[in-house]
């Protein structure tokens, strides 16, 4: 299973908890998972069947440009994080 | 040959040619968008608000439409209203709501210069006249200048509709997003240091202050189709954002991107385009708006100004560990400060193992802010920097040794989380530990030399290529990648390296929005990495294609033709190596016109990093700060042309430098803006600054094929901490405000003197 490291704002969601381990080949079912273990992620990751604009996912060291359709290893590192570029309002200079 | 860090020698990248676009420039030939006429043209102009904070109870344009000459009046009321949340439009997710209430106020007016109705007429002097005849009722509000006052729990509101997660849904606030990053226990950090410094730091809203103003001509076609003209990063931008705004289809409109007269960051936006569309519709003409220097001063985004509260703490041998950060960032008129940014950069090139930093993003009234070189950076550097610099000393530490003890590193966590892949952030230290100015003596009274870092992510994003083969054996790339800092000399240089040609025989196109697939905007660095990128791979496809092409001719197969330094060659009697040229003429015989196409959604970005020593002279008389010497050491993965990015490098130190000593933002009692021209926003000229010095290093981005790494921001972000460290050193008062104006400094100056002459006393009795 995936490491996913919960951002300190969703950490209420998993009880304080900063890193939990959930399943799926990719980013949604990822979310779906995290979901059925801790009710309320996919309210705080999801809009309209994609990931916020306002979050990026990281995997294993690199953002991801999929979204949902990012593909998540068995042992990936996952962080969920403020967006830079495309889906922001400051991308850069 | 110039070598490269990954170990291949180059023939073109590395150099330094001519840019190709040069003498169009140089000669006053290359067209920028005010350049652009049309038949039957006519002029727009906007009427903007006189007040901070209003609410508007009623327009009449009766008297403006009425005026001969004038041809149409809008206001907000022309425009369709659009849902007040986030929305995708095109490739970016945006509050469409707020984006148009920005062009175009609604109900209220959220700061001076806001936009509220639109004139074309058949001259600038008559569309001018117009605005006088519009008459707006206002019901005047008190503004909110400040994220302080904004804060407060009895703040005027500014958008009646905004709520953050915390507050809930049932209480209006000012206070649109708060963001925590947080590891380990800053308690706990905090008492095993033994030394540790807090302050307050201050930071003015800051304009790009590009030399040429926003402008756009619209011209919309009965057939519902619209083509823009205007001055932008991002034609793709322009058009997605356009479209949402007018409530068009987006392939309805193409947009022609202009040679630009600077950016950095805030032409990323909108703000005369849709309206040029809406005012040609209405007219039937052509309709151009162009922006005075004041419009864009008091009505454009610049950076936002800041408070940031930053406690760091470090061992006595100078390990640091713990830093708490409390900063709240002015957003503008509407939610969008690059407070996220600057929580993620403010400790990230160093390993601390304990931190907690909250960022709030807060409404005030004042233009909305755009991005602006490595946003939200420069404010955060500056707090964290200055302290940086003041636990190095309190420990006896050699400011760049106290740096590289704690720097980040291949491994290292970032402030979000995911470590760091292969950066250089230590070997820009080293860079300036080991330049001549750093090894050189500042004698001399009231002189100091400061040094500091800074960190910006570089995006990746999308970009798209084409790279044709002439008959003749040139070639052309063609890219939708708007030219700001010598990007079609870059994508030149990279093409010709892969098809082993002169790079004076390729030439570099910037097409409109219908010529190529999707490019996302010219900012956030990006633009050599992945369009580099897309052109390095069309490139590839052009040999591919023309490998096929030779094994035609010689009656081999593909895949045993091999290519390397210009020739295509392979094993048998008789078969002589061709050049690209020479296969050229070759063409139509061997299957037709050959183009390459690549597209990318780059990824594995490179973060850059720089460092920045600066010796000044600081006037204990007046306070003026004269810049004496700054040597810049960046991080840029791999040069392309060394010209161009040492140009970067010194243009954002330049800026930085401004944002240090002299830029702010002048608002008065009632919300105004007072210095609305560049005589009294004053930024740096080349007789305020040295030539700037600059340390290329080269750490080669993982995963790129060239290696490169952004290198358009990062230099914008040491200087304004590099200058308070060197005035400390020089004069020994610690700056937490900017600009570092002679009025501040002085005020510093005398209070120390006024506290030492205390003290004196208080000895003396």
């Amino acid at each position: 299973m995936a490491t996913v490291i919960i951002p300190a704002q969703l950490r209420k969601l998993t009880g304080g908890k900063d890193r939990v381990k959930a399943k799926g080949r990719n980013v949604r079912q990822l979310i779906e998972d995290l979901d059925r273990q801790f009710p309320g992620f996919s309210e705080q990751l999801l809009q309209d069947g994609d990931v916020k604009p306002s979050i990026a996912v990281s995997i294993d060291g690199e953002m991801g440009t999929g979204g949902v359709l990012e593909p998540v290893g068995e042992d990936s590192e996952v962080f969920f994080l403020p967006a830079l570029g495309g889906g922001r309002e400051n991308p850069g200079g | 040959m110039a070598a490269s860090p990954n170990g291949h020698d180059y023939r073109v990248i590395g150099t330094r040619p001519v840019r190709h676009d040069g003498i169009e420039k140089v000669t006053g030939q290359a067209k920028y968008g005010a350049d652009y006429n049309f038949p039957g043209m006519l002029y727009g102009k906007i009427l903007r608000s006189p007040y901070a904070h209003a609410i508007i109870k009623s327009i009449k344009v009766d008297k403006a439409a009425a005026l001969p000459g004038v041809k149409a009046v809008i206001t907000a009321n022309d425009l369709p209203a659009l849902p007040d949340k986030m929305e995708q439009a095109g490739e970016m997710a945006l509050n469409m709501s707020h984006l148009s209430a920005n062009i175009m106020a609604r109900d209220k007016v959220l700061y001076d210069g806001h936009a509220v109705a639109a004139v074309a007429a058949t001259s600038p002097h008559i569309a001018e006249e117009a605005l006088r005849l519009i008459e707006v009722d206002y019901e005047v509000l008190p503004p909110v200048m400040s994220v302080e006052e904004a804060m407060k729990p009895d703040a005027p509101i500014l958008l009646p509709g905004l709520r953050n997660k915390e507050e809930g849904p049932d209480k209006p606030t000012n206070v649109a997003t708060h963001l925590q990053f947080k590891r380990g226990d800053v308690n706990e950090g905090f008492k095993q240091a033994d030394y540790v410094v807090e302050r307050e730091f201050k930071t003015a809203m800051v304009h790009q202050g590009y030399i040429e103003p926003h402008n756009a001509v619209g011209i919309y076609n009965p057939d519902g189709h619209a083509t823009i003209y205007c001055s932008t990063q991002g034609s793709f931008v322009v058009r997605s954002l356009s479209a949402a705004v007018l409530g068009m289809p987006e392939g309805n409109i193409k947009v022609v991107p202009a040679e630009i007269g600077g950016g950095f960051g805030g032409k990323t936006t909108i703000y005369l385009e849709p309206l040029s569309v809406l005012l040609s519709k209405k007219t039937g003409h052509p309709v151009k708006l162009t922006m005075s220097r004041a419009e864009v001063l008091r009505a454009t985004g610049p950076t936002s100004g800041s408070t940031i509260r930053c406690k760091m703490g470090c061992s006595k041998d100078g390990k640091l560990l713990a830093a708490q950060i409390w900063m709240a960032y002015e957003a503008g008129a509407f939610p969008g400060s690059p407070v996220g940014a600057g929580a993620m950069t403010i400790v990230a090139p160093y390993n601390i193992p304990n931190l907690l930093i909250d960022a709030y993003d807060v409404v005030v009234n004042r233009p909305k802010t755009a991005a602006y070189r490595a946003p939200g950076a420069s404010n955060a550097a500056m707090a964290s920097e200055t302290i940086i610099d003041e636990l190095a000393e309190k420990c006896g530490i050699d400011p760049c040794d106290f740096r590289i003890m704690n720097g980040a590193r291949e491994g290292t966590p970032q402030t979000a989380g995911p470590p760091y892949r292969r950066i250089g952030y230590i070997e820009t230290v080293e860079a300036i530990k080991n330049s001549p100015h750093y090894k050189s003596k500042l004698e001399g009274p009231n002189r100091g030399r400061g040094v500091a870092s800074g960190f910006w992510f570089n995006v990746g994003l999308q970009s798209s290529a084409i790279v044709n083969i002439h008959t003749d054996g040139t070639a052309s790339v063609v890219i939708g990648s708007v030219d700001i800092g010598g990007t079609r000399a870059a994508q030149a240089m990279i093409a010709a390296e892969v098809l082993g040609l002169d790079v004076n025989d390729v030439r570099p196109l910037v097409t409109d929005t219908d010529s190529i697939g999707h490019t996302d905007v010219t900012g956030g660095s990006r633009t050599a990495f992945a369009t580099g990128w897309a052109v390095y791979e069309a490139a590839q496809d052009v040999v591919r294609q023309l490998k096929e092409r030779a094994a035609k001719l010689w009656e081999k197969k593909p895949e045993e033709v091999s290519f390397a330094n210009g020739l295509f060659t392979a094993q048998g009697d008789g078969i002589k190596p061709m050049t690209i040229k020479e296969l050229a003429g070759r063409l139509a015989r061997t299957g037709g016109p050959i183009s390459g196409r690549a597209t990318v959604n780059a990824r594995g970005v490179g973060p850059a990093f720089a460092t920045t020593v600066i010796d000044v002279e600081v006037d204990p008389d007046t306070g003026k700060v004269q810049i004496l010497r700054a040597t810049v050491a960046q991080d840029v993965g791999k040069a392309i042309h060394p010209s161009y990015v040492e140009g970067q490098m010194q243009g954002g130190t330049a800026q930085g430098i401004g944002w240090a000593l002299n830029e702010e933002y002048f608002y008065d009692e009632r919300g105004i803006l007072r210095n609305t021209g560049l005589l009294d926003y004053r930024m740096p000229t080349c007789l305020d600054l040295p030539m700037i010095e600059t340390c290329i290093v080269e750490v080669p981005t993982p995963g790129h094929p060239l290696g490169i790494r952004g290198v358009g921001e990062v230099s914008i972000v040491p200087p304004p901490a590099a200058v308070a460290n060197a005035i400390a050193h020089a004069v020994g008062v610690r700056m937490t405000e900017l600009p570092m104006s002679p009025p501040r400094v002085l005020k510093a100056l005398l209070s120390k003197r006024t506290r030492a002459e205390a003290q004196a006393a208080a000895a003396g009795s």
